[in-house]
């Protein structure tokens, strides 16, 4: 009797350690769409951050070293984005995440920023680009504080790279090709994401000398734009201006490889962005152009051991939701400085961070965004060159050059 | 421009054909209402994938045995899912949305929702009339020619074709003749889902295979059959053109809007059935019955 009474109380007294250690744990839910490849670079950048941490000893908070925890949270958001918000509130009441950090699509972000907003739950993102998600902060800062873009800049700030690069470009051509007005078509998937953008691109590429001949707006699933190829070749355009993120992307680059369109595509391409786009594109993608986060170039003295860090580890390069490793590290750093978890007092601390990532140095504006420019976030432009994505862009962009970009290659035209 | 919408229509149509033919077939001779017949053409895509790219056969032979496989899958969900609702058309219907779903899923679990090109037979393209059109969509069009061709010949020129067509005329009247129509049904499934297989592996070359890739072309498929005439595989035909060139010349008249292509297509159709409401060949179709 007096033995099995012990025995219990070993028992009991093992499971308050094993709850006292798991309660000591700081938990992260990861959001992503995890049979995707975005959820999975989530979850890989997510997974490099927390070793990296666990094996320094852990997050110190006031006197203590905390572990992290990660939480896997499959949001399904490219299929259903009421998936999405049922996901995130299962992460706060349930899985009691202390820190929220991920999403992609933006109709789903926006979405799930409600939620972590309603539960006053910081909310770092990683993956959507559009603007209301910032200007909500603006709006109603007390609401909205909660929330931080990591990754990507909002897309105001996307469309200012990606003129920056069509300047290089065009310029390029004038030079090389003699073509004085270079002809664009634009071929953007119906989106919200794409509104800013195109807009942007209607209004700023005349005021670039580079003449509009059409917009094609095919819808956001379309795996086929034959028809739109073809009408773009009649229209005689020198460069096709991207601006896709589903699987369009990869039958563009293919289909105008098949035949031969004497055209540079260039813009925001997500599927070129991936490793495994020459291959989806049987290896048709030749010259193919697109805005990316990671290459091997030093954008910051991060990057390059990051990048080499993750291939080795899961055998392909990151895609931009890696960024999760940024926003777990800024995470770490907030914490530590604050000496707490709770979100009220993160934020202000998050606001005046400068945190040197792996694809940037990050600082917040008055919406919470990542402030772009020289020294800040600039984004990389890459192109795949007979089947190796070469990073062209920034060469000489307002004093920029990261180290190991190579110049960009026009197809004949 | 004329050209333009010339060919593409052209090419897409067969495409559209292949799908809406096999669909209309099924819904004729048995009254079903197949929601899961794009979802075979997916597979149909991921067979071949696998057996083209992941075990290494040659083209031909990974065509082939991918729908010689989906086809065998068909016939084994008809045995098993669809034979004992049969008579239900509302269950029916849910049964094979259930198909469609489950593949979607087990795809999504096997292969990721990850988006798959596969290489074509021959690279290349001719140059029709002025349009740039690859060799893999050519091959496209007549394999589409042939299969249907193949169809016709097999439901006009020999027995068993006989007996799927006194079938789709009146099932009862087939079943006291002492035809076993149950097996009637159950091969023309297999036929009906073969031509959409032949559709998955002669554009999986062309699109990009995903397991959502079923989803767009359902929709059209449903378009074009009610557009022709339920169970009417002539109104099926015509259906799948017409509908196919609606959408090519949406793409090029209205360039900002190619997005709505489907959304047009589906509009004619609705206009079409508010004039027509039995669809293009639907009366014609029954009185050929």
């Amino acid at each position: 009797m007096k033995r099995g009474s012990l025995k219990l109380l070993g028992g009991l007294l093992a499971l308050a350690f094993a709850s006292a250690c798991a309660a000591q744990n700081i938990k992260i839910a990861i959001l992503g769409p995890m049979a995707f490849l975005q959820g999975e670079n989530h979850w890989a950048g997510a997974e490099m951050a927390r070793d990296e941490i666990n094996k320094a000893g852990g997050i110190q908070v006031g006197g203590a070293k905390r572990q992290v925890e990660l939480v896997k949270i499959d949001t399904n958001e490219i299929l259903s984005v009421p998936d999405a918000t049922n996901a995130i509130e299962r992460a706060i009441t349930r899985d009691k995440a202390d820190v929220l950090i991920g999403g992609f699509r933006s109709e789903a972000v926006l979405a799930m920023q409600e939620v972590a907003m309603d539960n006053k739950k910081l909310f770092l993102g990683v993956g959507a680009a559009h603007s209301k998600l910032g200007v909500n902060v603006k709006e109603n800062f007390e609401r909205y504080k909660y929330w931080f873009r990591v990754a990507p800049t909002k897309d105001t700030d996307l469309a200012r790279t990606v003129f920056a690069v069509l300047n290089t470009i065009s310029e390029q051509m004038r030079r090389d090709l003699g073509k004085p007005e270079p002809k664009v078509a634009i071929v953007a998937e119906k989106a919200v994401w794409v509104e800013a953008l195109l807009k942007a691109a209607q209004d700023t590429l005349p005021k670039m000398k580079m003449s509009v001949v059409g917009v094609w707006q095919p819808s956001a699933t379309a795996n086929d734009v034959t028809a739109e190829l073809s009408a773009i070749k009649r229209a005689g355009a020198d460069i096709v201006f991207t601006i896709v993120s589903g699987p369009m992307g990869i039958v563009l680059g293919r289909q105008m490889g098949e035949l031969q369109l004497p055209a540079v595509a260039f813009g925001i391409n997500v599927e070129a962005q991936k490793d495994g786009f020459w291959a989806a594109t049987a290896s048709k993608g030749n010259y193919v152009s697109t805005l990316d986060t990671y290459s091997e170039i030093e954008i910051t003295p991060k990057t390059v051991p990051f990048v080499k860090a993750f291939k080795e580890r899961f055998k392909r390069a990151p895609a931009y939701t890696a960024a999760s490793y940024d926003a777990i590290m800024l995470y770490k750093d907030t914490v530590e400085k604050a000496g707490t978890i709770e979100s009220d007092k993160l934020v202000p601390v998050i606001e005046k961070a400068a945190h040197t990532g792996t694809a940037s140095v990050l600082t917040f504006d008055a919406n919470h965004d990542p402030v772009f420019g020289p020294g800040k976030v600039t984004g990389i432009a890459v192109q795949w060159q007979n089947g190796e994505k070469v990073p062209f862009w920034p060469n000489n962009w307002n004093g920029v050059t990261y180290k190991g970009v190579r110049p960009i290659i026009l197809p004949k035209l | 421009m004329f050209q333009d919408i010339l060919v593409t229509g052209l090419v897409n149509g067969g495409i559209y054909a292949l799908l809406a033919v096999g669909f209309s077939l099924i819904f004729g001779v048995a009254r079903i209402v197949n929601i899961a017949h794009t979802a075979f053409y997916m597979l149909s895509a991921y067979a071949f994938y696998f057996l083209l790219v992941k075990v290494g056969m040659n083209f031909a032979v990974a065509s082939l045995l991918a729908v010689v496989l989906v086809v065998a899958v068909s016939m084994l969900c008809y045995k098993l899912v669809i034979e004992p609702v049969r008579e239900h058309h509302a269950a029916v219907l849910i049964a094979t949305i259930a198909l469609g779903l489950i593949f979607q899923e087990s795809l999504l679990i096997g292969f990721g929702g990850h988006y798959i090109g596969i290489p074509g037979a021959i690279d290349g393209f001719a140059a029709i009339a002025g349009v740039r059109v690859s060799y893999q969509r050519l091959i496209i069009l007549v394999v589409a020619a042939v299969a249907l061709s193949g169809t016709w010949l097999l439901l006009h020129h020999s027995r068993f074709g006989l007996a799927i067509r006194a079938a789709a005329n009146d099932l009862e009247i087939a079943n006291l003749m002492g035809m076993n129509v149950k097996r009637i049904a159950m091969f023309t499934v297999g036929v009906s889902v073969g031509l959409a297989a032949i559709a998955g592996v002669v554009v999986a070359p062309v699109y990009v295979v995903d397991p959502l890739m079923w989803q767009t072309p359902l929709v059209i498929m449903l378009a074009i059959v009610v557009l022709g005439g339920l169970g009417s595989i002539q109104g099926s035909l015509v259906g799948a053109f017409i509908i196919s060139y609606v959408e090519a010349i949406t793409v090029f008249a209205v360039p900002s809007g190619a997005y709505l292509k489907g959304a047009v297509a589906l509009s004619i159709m609705v206009a079409v059935l508010l004039w027509k409401p039995e669809g293009l060949f639907g009366v014609v179709f029954e009185e050929e019955r």
